[in-house]
């Protein structure tokens, strides 16, 4: 079973300064599939995803992404991140470079790509997410939803074989939620392994395979999003869902 | 006169800003209402009572402190001392000869505390036990070199070196003099970047990082760049501290604009010389220091606009 997970967590265990973030957390990561993680600002969600890209070191438990243990020490880190796509909530844009430099960064200076096929990639992913006349712009020229879409084609770029989305539309106005969501939507069209940590229960409920609740570090309840959604098990994942629905959030 | 700067706004802020134009200036036919006009007339009467009482207040200062130094009791003897139209003159041409060799000195060691204070800056925020001794080494050269008057770094240079007796090292004073302002400056223009680094977010870190970029490609392709911009001004700063330093590399022998005034203070006993070449000194730095504010002014503006550059 591990060997067709795309990424796999086993008692994953993080502490922050004698505080414990992430508690035994499980994981499996099937392909072709959406992942999505619900639950409370600082439930784990986040810190979760940083591990799973190598950004934070986790103090017990073990990750695999493609059945390889990333968390072994002698495991080439760098390749491990080359083969996952980040996008950030503050979209992490390189500010003194234009959008078609920020997304052929990688491709060129990692994966050895020349600058030409790197660009006419750029160029059709970008075309393609809607921001084909933004090439040349630099990213404090465009709006939050175009900077985010920029962010996205930036991960795609390097085609990776994971996207983590750590709650990409939390930074942005409300009109501008709607074009971000949509990219994601056509992303899982095109079979694009997911996990993303996520406020947007409609969204998460719409297109997540799979939705894990959750709460103070440990996964309380996980299963497909009709199952989390519409008969939650557990008490806790209950009154969270009743508080989302109040604040008109799902 | 620069007190009226800040009240000539309305005039001043056709640079480029998205302040609205003068009136008439847009293209749907909008005419100004009378309420603007007569706004904008008050605005301007208020700028020109501001520039007269800037002016008033200046000349007035102006005679004050003239008549304080001309009565001073020492005043006819200081003047012949010190500012002789005649051995200004005699001077001037000699200081400007000298200047020559500020200049190049300024170019070349400019440069040289460029790439020596970057590889300083990279040293120290290597990380890895490689590194170590490294970052030891470079932490306690600018240790050293910041706490180091250089007045006495030049007089261990200039004249520790040759007193060696090394073969096929030079004792050049203009050199060794070189070698020490580079010393002491690539010390405080390592920090000027090291505070750059520092300053780009570790967020942009961590995106370069989880593109699979390596530290080093991270460092190279993303933080430097930010950093190096954001320290265009201090470094701009410490160029212009670097222009006027580079007169101390006189008390060598070498014949800078200092050295040949001080040659002509030791001939006649008049000090005029020093006057002039340190008038020559200001007038040089006058015009980096007003570029160094013009840039900054500029990447302020910019930031201001959203720009987060």
């Amino acid at each position: 079973m591990s060997d067709v997970s795309v990424l796999r967590l086993e008692s994953v265990r993080k502490t922050f300064g004698g505080s414990v973030v992430l508690r035994d957390v499980d994981l499996e990561v099937a392909p072709h599939t959406v992942t999505a993680l619900i639950g409370a600002s600082g439930s784990g969600k986040s810190t979760l995803l940083r591990c799973a890209n190598l950004l934070e070191e986790i103090d017990d438990g073990a990750i695999w992404l493609d059945g390889e243990e990333i968390t072994d020490p002698d495991a080439d880190q760098d390749a491990v991140r080359r083969r996952i796509g980040v996008v950030f909530q503050a979209y992490n844009l390189f500010p003194h470079m234009t959008v078609l430099d920020n997304v052929t960064l990688a491709p060129r200076r990692v994966h050895g790509v020349p600058r030409a096929e790197a660009e006419e990639r750029a160029r059709e992913l970008l075309e393609r997410l809607g921001l084909a006349e933004k090439a040349d712009a630099y990213p404090d020229r465009l709006s939050g939803g175009q900077q985010q879409r920029a962010a996205i084609v930036r991960a795609l770029a390097v085609r990776p074989r994971l996207l983590l989305l750590d709650e990409i539309t939390a930074a942005l106005d409300p009109e501008l939620v709607g074009e971000v969501l949509d990219v994601v939507r056509g992303l899982k069209d095109e079979g694009m392994t997911m996990v993303l940590a996520t406020h947007e229960m409609g969204f998460a409920r719409d297109v997540a395979d799979q939705v894990c609740f959750l709460d103070g570090g440990v996964v309380l309840e996980r299963g497909t999003a009709e199952q989390v959604f519409a008969d939650p098990r557990r008490e806790r994942t209950r009154r969270f869902l009743r508080r989302v629905v109040d604040a008109g959030r799902l | 006169m620069t007190v009226t700067k800040g009240e000539a706004a309305p005039e001043g802020a056709d640079d480029e800003g998205d302040m609205p134009d003068g009136a008439g200036a847009d293209d749907d036919g909008y005419v100004p209402s009378e309420r603007r006009l007569e706004r904008e007339r008050r605005t301007r009467a208020r700028a020109r009572r501001a520039t007269a009482v800037a002016a008033l207040s200046t000349l007035v200062t102006a005679v004050v402190l003239y008549l304080v130094v001309v009565s001073a009791p020492g005043w006819p003897r200081t003047k012949e001392t010190f500012f002789s139209a005649a051995y200004a003159r005699e001077t001037l041409p000699k200081v400007f000869e000298g200047l020559w060799l500020n200049l190049r000195l300024l170019l070349v060691c400019g440069a040289a505390v460029l790439v020596l204070g970057m590889l300083i800056a990279i040293a120290r925020t290597l990380r890895g036990p490689v590194f170590f001794p490294l970052r030891v080494l470079a932490a306690a050269y600018t240790d050293f070199f910041r706490g180091l008057p250089l007045i006495i770094n030049l007089m261990i240079v200039v004249l520790g070196v040759p007193a060696l007796r090394l073969q096929g090292v030079t004792v050049d004073p203009v050199l060794l003099g070189g070698t020490a302002l580079t010393l002491t400056y690539s010390a405080y223009v390592a920090e000027v970047f090291r505070a750059g680094i520092e300053s780009v977010h570790p967020s942009q870190r961590a995106a370069a990082r989880s593109l699979g970029l390596t530290n080093r490609q991270a460092l190279r392709y993303v933080v430097l760049p930010q950093a190096v911009r954001r320290q265009v001004p201090p470094l701009l700063n410490d160029l212009v501290s670097l222009q006027k330093d580079t007169g101390l590399v006189s008390i060598g022998g070498a014949v800078d604009a200092v050295r040949a005034a001080d040659i002509i203070v030791g001939r006649s006993l008049n000090y005029t010389p020093y006057i002039v070449a340190g008038l020559v000194f200001v007038a040089l730095t006058i015009p980096m220091t007003r570029f160094t504010d013009w840039v900054t002014a500029r990447m302020d503006r910019r930031r201001a606009q959203g720009g987060a550059l």
